[in-house]
């Protein structure tokens, strides 16, 4: 309530004060950024997006990549592909920037509780779903049986790839990585994200899917968790758009009549399954 | 009552008076044989006997760029919004582009309201004007050819000798008290007010072969449709029909730094979804690549998303997309070949 009188009489498009905090390469595109806003916690749920500001430069939608269980501000994964997100790779801690949000509708936690879990995670897909496999680690007893897949095209471009053996090492959690094309000194699987499907078991009964990857990647997954017998209402899945507003407003989240910065960017697979340039 | 009648000789001297009394007054004015709204300096520039402007009155509301933060660069950067309104009295509004106004208050005036554009909302006062049809014209079959109570301040019809001014509003009562003479209407002025409603109705040829409200049931069979197909053969994708509409909406946002490199502006401009790159996200992947993808999105935007949300359609007849497209695509011809479809298909 708070928050709308607040609007009544200020702008929309008027970001929160924050500070960069810590910056980390994750990869030669990818750095993750810690985020501190100046008037408290962000206040977010997994899956959920920010916009960002870069004074000069403008906003882009950035989905935050940290568990709101996580202590401290949060945590935003950018790769480096645009006029804003190019700003924000330039920045040292201590810059300043501006957060909106957070948007729209994130995770079902409550839905997953007592669930077996199966993540797909491929390219940047991860930045997101992390935000949701960090809330389950730490409440760890909550979940069922958790099964990690994550994808990149090369180990170079592998995501939080520091993390995998932590999250491998909590109880009932299985861990498989793949990439698209070995490099030297890589060990581990060699082939798309589909191709670790028949090394795992799903009950299907149990379990609920949480898909978030590139455009190319969904349709391919999608048909191998349907294939493992997950129903389609037992299917998350998380929408890439380029918001420029966050509020409904600007038009180019736009699928069909959905507005993914409000239905979204979470959505069952049974929401979308008939709509059009979804997926 | 709230209906009066201003003779003819007496408009002259109200909008006179408006001019010289009021901070901004704009009105449909000629500009290279077309018309477009724009500051009137005397009651000569005024042209009510007009058809449609080049654009809607939505450029005084919804501006075409306008700033929404301004910021100074540091450590922290200094940002304060600006929410910009200064009072204007609009005159010659057509029942149509009333419509087009309602839509966008819909649409900025939603669950998130947007103060920009109701700061301006409140500044403005509309004085409605009956139309001269022509064929691009479909607003009967859309309902909104009649001036509708709540969208305007002051409506004024041509009657012959006379002007009837419908009051819509009590800052429109106030208005015409302070600046207009009239008289009472007499039981003649309100019979040839109907006789030139039922003359225009019949003066606007262009229709959809369906009942409006009908639309958004029909279009959830028509996505597949090869109407589509031939429109997106068509289409340029130039976004001429997003820009003339009055209810398009769609925007960019984006920064602009002052040449001191140290003050600048957030802004955002018009943008529309019939252009290639609308639906591209960061990466690169286009949702809408095809550009018959991108105007059947208009079409459904009008006739069933935003028509569905808020209960009524979001064109509005008025015909701008149909006079400015380059191929010739208009609401009318497409309505009615996907009408014309279903029917086929129920056969």
């Amino acid at each position: 309530m708070s928050t709308q009188l607040a609007l009544q009489t200020g702008s929309l498009y008027l970001g929160r004060p924050a500070t960069v905090t810590a910056v980390r390469a994750l990869t030669d595109k990818e750095k993750l950024f810690d985020v501190e806003l100046a008037d408290g916690p962000l206040g977010h749920e997994p899956g959920q997006f920010v916009e960002v500001s870069v004074f000069g430069y403008g906003e882009a939608p950035i989905s935050v990549a940290s568990s709101p269980t996580a202590p401290g501000g949060f945590q935003l994964c950018v790769r480096n592909v645009g006029r804003v997100t190019g700003a924000l790779h330039r920045l040292q801690p201590g810059a300043a920037i501006a957060i909106r949000g957070p948007f729209g509708r994130g995770f079902p936690v409550d839905r997953l509780r007592n669930r077996d879990i199966l993540f797909v995670a491929g390219g940047l897909g991860l930045a997101p779903l992390r935000s949701l496999i960090g809330y389950v680690m730490d409440r760890r007893s909550e979940f069922g049986h958790v099964t990690i897949l994550v994808g990149a095209r090369t180990p170079g471009e592998l995501l939080f790839n520091d993390e995998y053996a932590a999250w491998a090492r909590s109880p009932d959690t299985e861990v498989h990585v793949t990439v698209d094309r070995a490099a030297e000194g890589w060990t581990g699987h060699v082939g798309v994200i589909t191709t670790l499907f028949p090394r795992i078991q799903v009950d299907p009964k149990t379990t609920t899917a949480v898909i978030v990857g590139p455009p190319v990647m969904y349709r391919f997954a999608l048909a191998e968790t349907f294939a493992k017998g997950v129903p389609e209402d037992q299917v998350y899945v998380s929408l890439e758009r380029r918001m420029k507003c966050g509020v409904g407003k600007c038009g180019h989240c736009q699928i069909n009549g959905v507005y993914v910065c409000q239905k979204g960017p979470v959505f069952a697979f049974a929401e979308i399954a008939g709509l059009e340039e979804a997926l | 009552m709230t209906l009066r009648v201003m003779e003819k000789g007496d408009l002259a001297a109200f909008v006179g008076r408006l001019i010289a009394s009021e901070p901004g007054v704009v009105g449909p004015v000629r500009k290279d044989g077309k018309h477009v709204f724009a500051r009137l300096t005397g009651v000569e520039d005024l042209d009510l006997a007009y058809t449609t402007t080049l654009l809607p009155p939505k450029k005084y509301l919804f501006p075409p760029q306008e700033t929404l933060l301004r910021f100074r660069l540091g450590a922290p950067p200094v940002v304060e919004p600006v929410i910009e309104a200064s009072p204007l009295v609009v005159i010659g509004v057509h029942p149509c582009d009333l419509r087009g106004i309602w839509a966008t208050d819909r649409a900025f005036g939603d669950d998130h309201v947007d103060t920009h554009y109701r700061a301006r909302r409140e500044a403005i006062t509309l004085i409605g004007a009956d139309c001269l049809p022509d064929e691009h014209c479909f607003c009967t079959s859309v309902g909104s050819h009649l001036p509708e109570p709540g969208t305007f301040d002051l409506f004024l019809t041509d009657i012959g000798d006379a002007f009837t001014v419908e009051i819509g509003s009590e800052r429109g009562r106030a208005l015409l008290g302070r600046y207009g003479q009239t008289r009472d209407a007499t039981a003649a002025d309100l019979a040839e007010l109907q006789k030139r409603r039922h003359a225009k109705e019949a003066a606007v040829r262009a229709r959809l072969n369906v009942d409006v409200q009908m639309l958004p049931l029909l279009l959830e069979s028509v996505s597949g449709s090869p109407v589509w197909e031939q429109l997106g053969s068509k289409c340029l994708s130039c976004g001429n029909c997003n820009l003339v509409c009055p209810t398009c909406y769609c925007f960019d946002v984006g920064d602009l730094m002052q040449l001191n490199l140290e003050e600048g502006e957030r802004v955002r401009r018009w943008d529309g979804c019939t252009l290639v790159d609308f639906a591209t996200v960061a990466g690169g992947h286009n949702f809408r690549r095809e550009a018959k993808s991108r105007v059947r999105h208009r079409y459904y935007r009008k006739f069933q998303y935003l028509m569905t949300r808020y209960g009524r359609s979001f064109c509005t007849g008025c015909g701008r997309c149909s006079r400015s497209c380059l191929a010739h695509i208009n609401p009318p011809d497409t309505i009615n070949a996907l009408v014309a479809e279903a029917e086929r298909e129920e056969a």
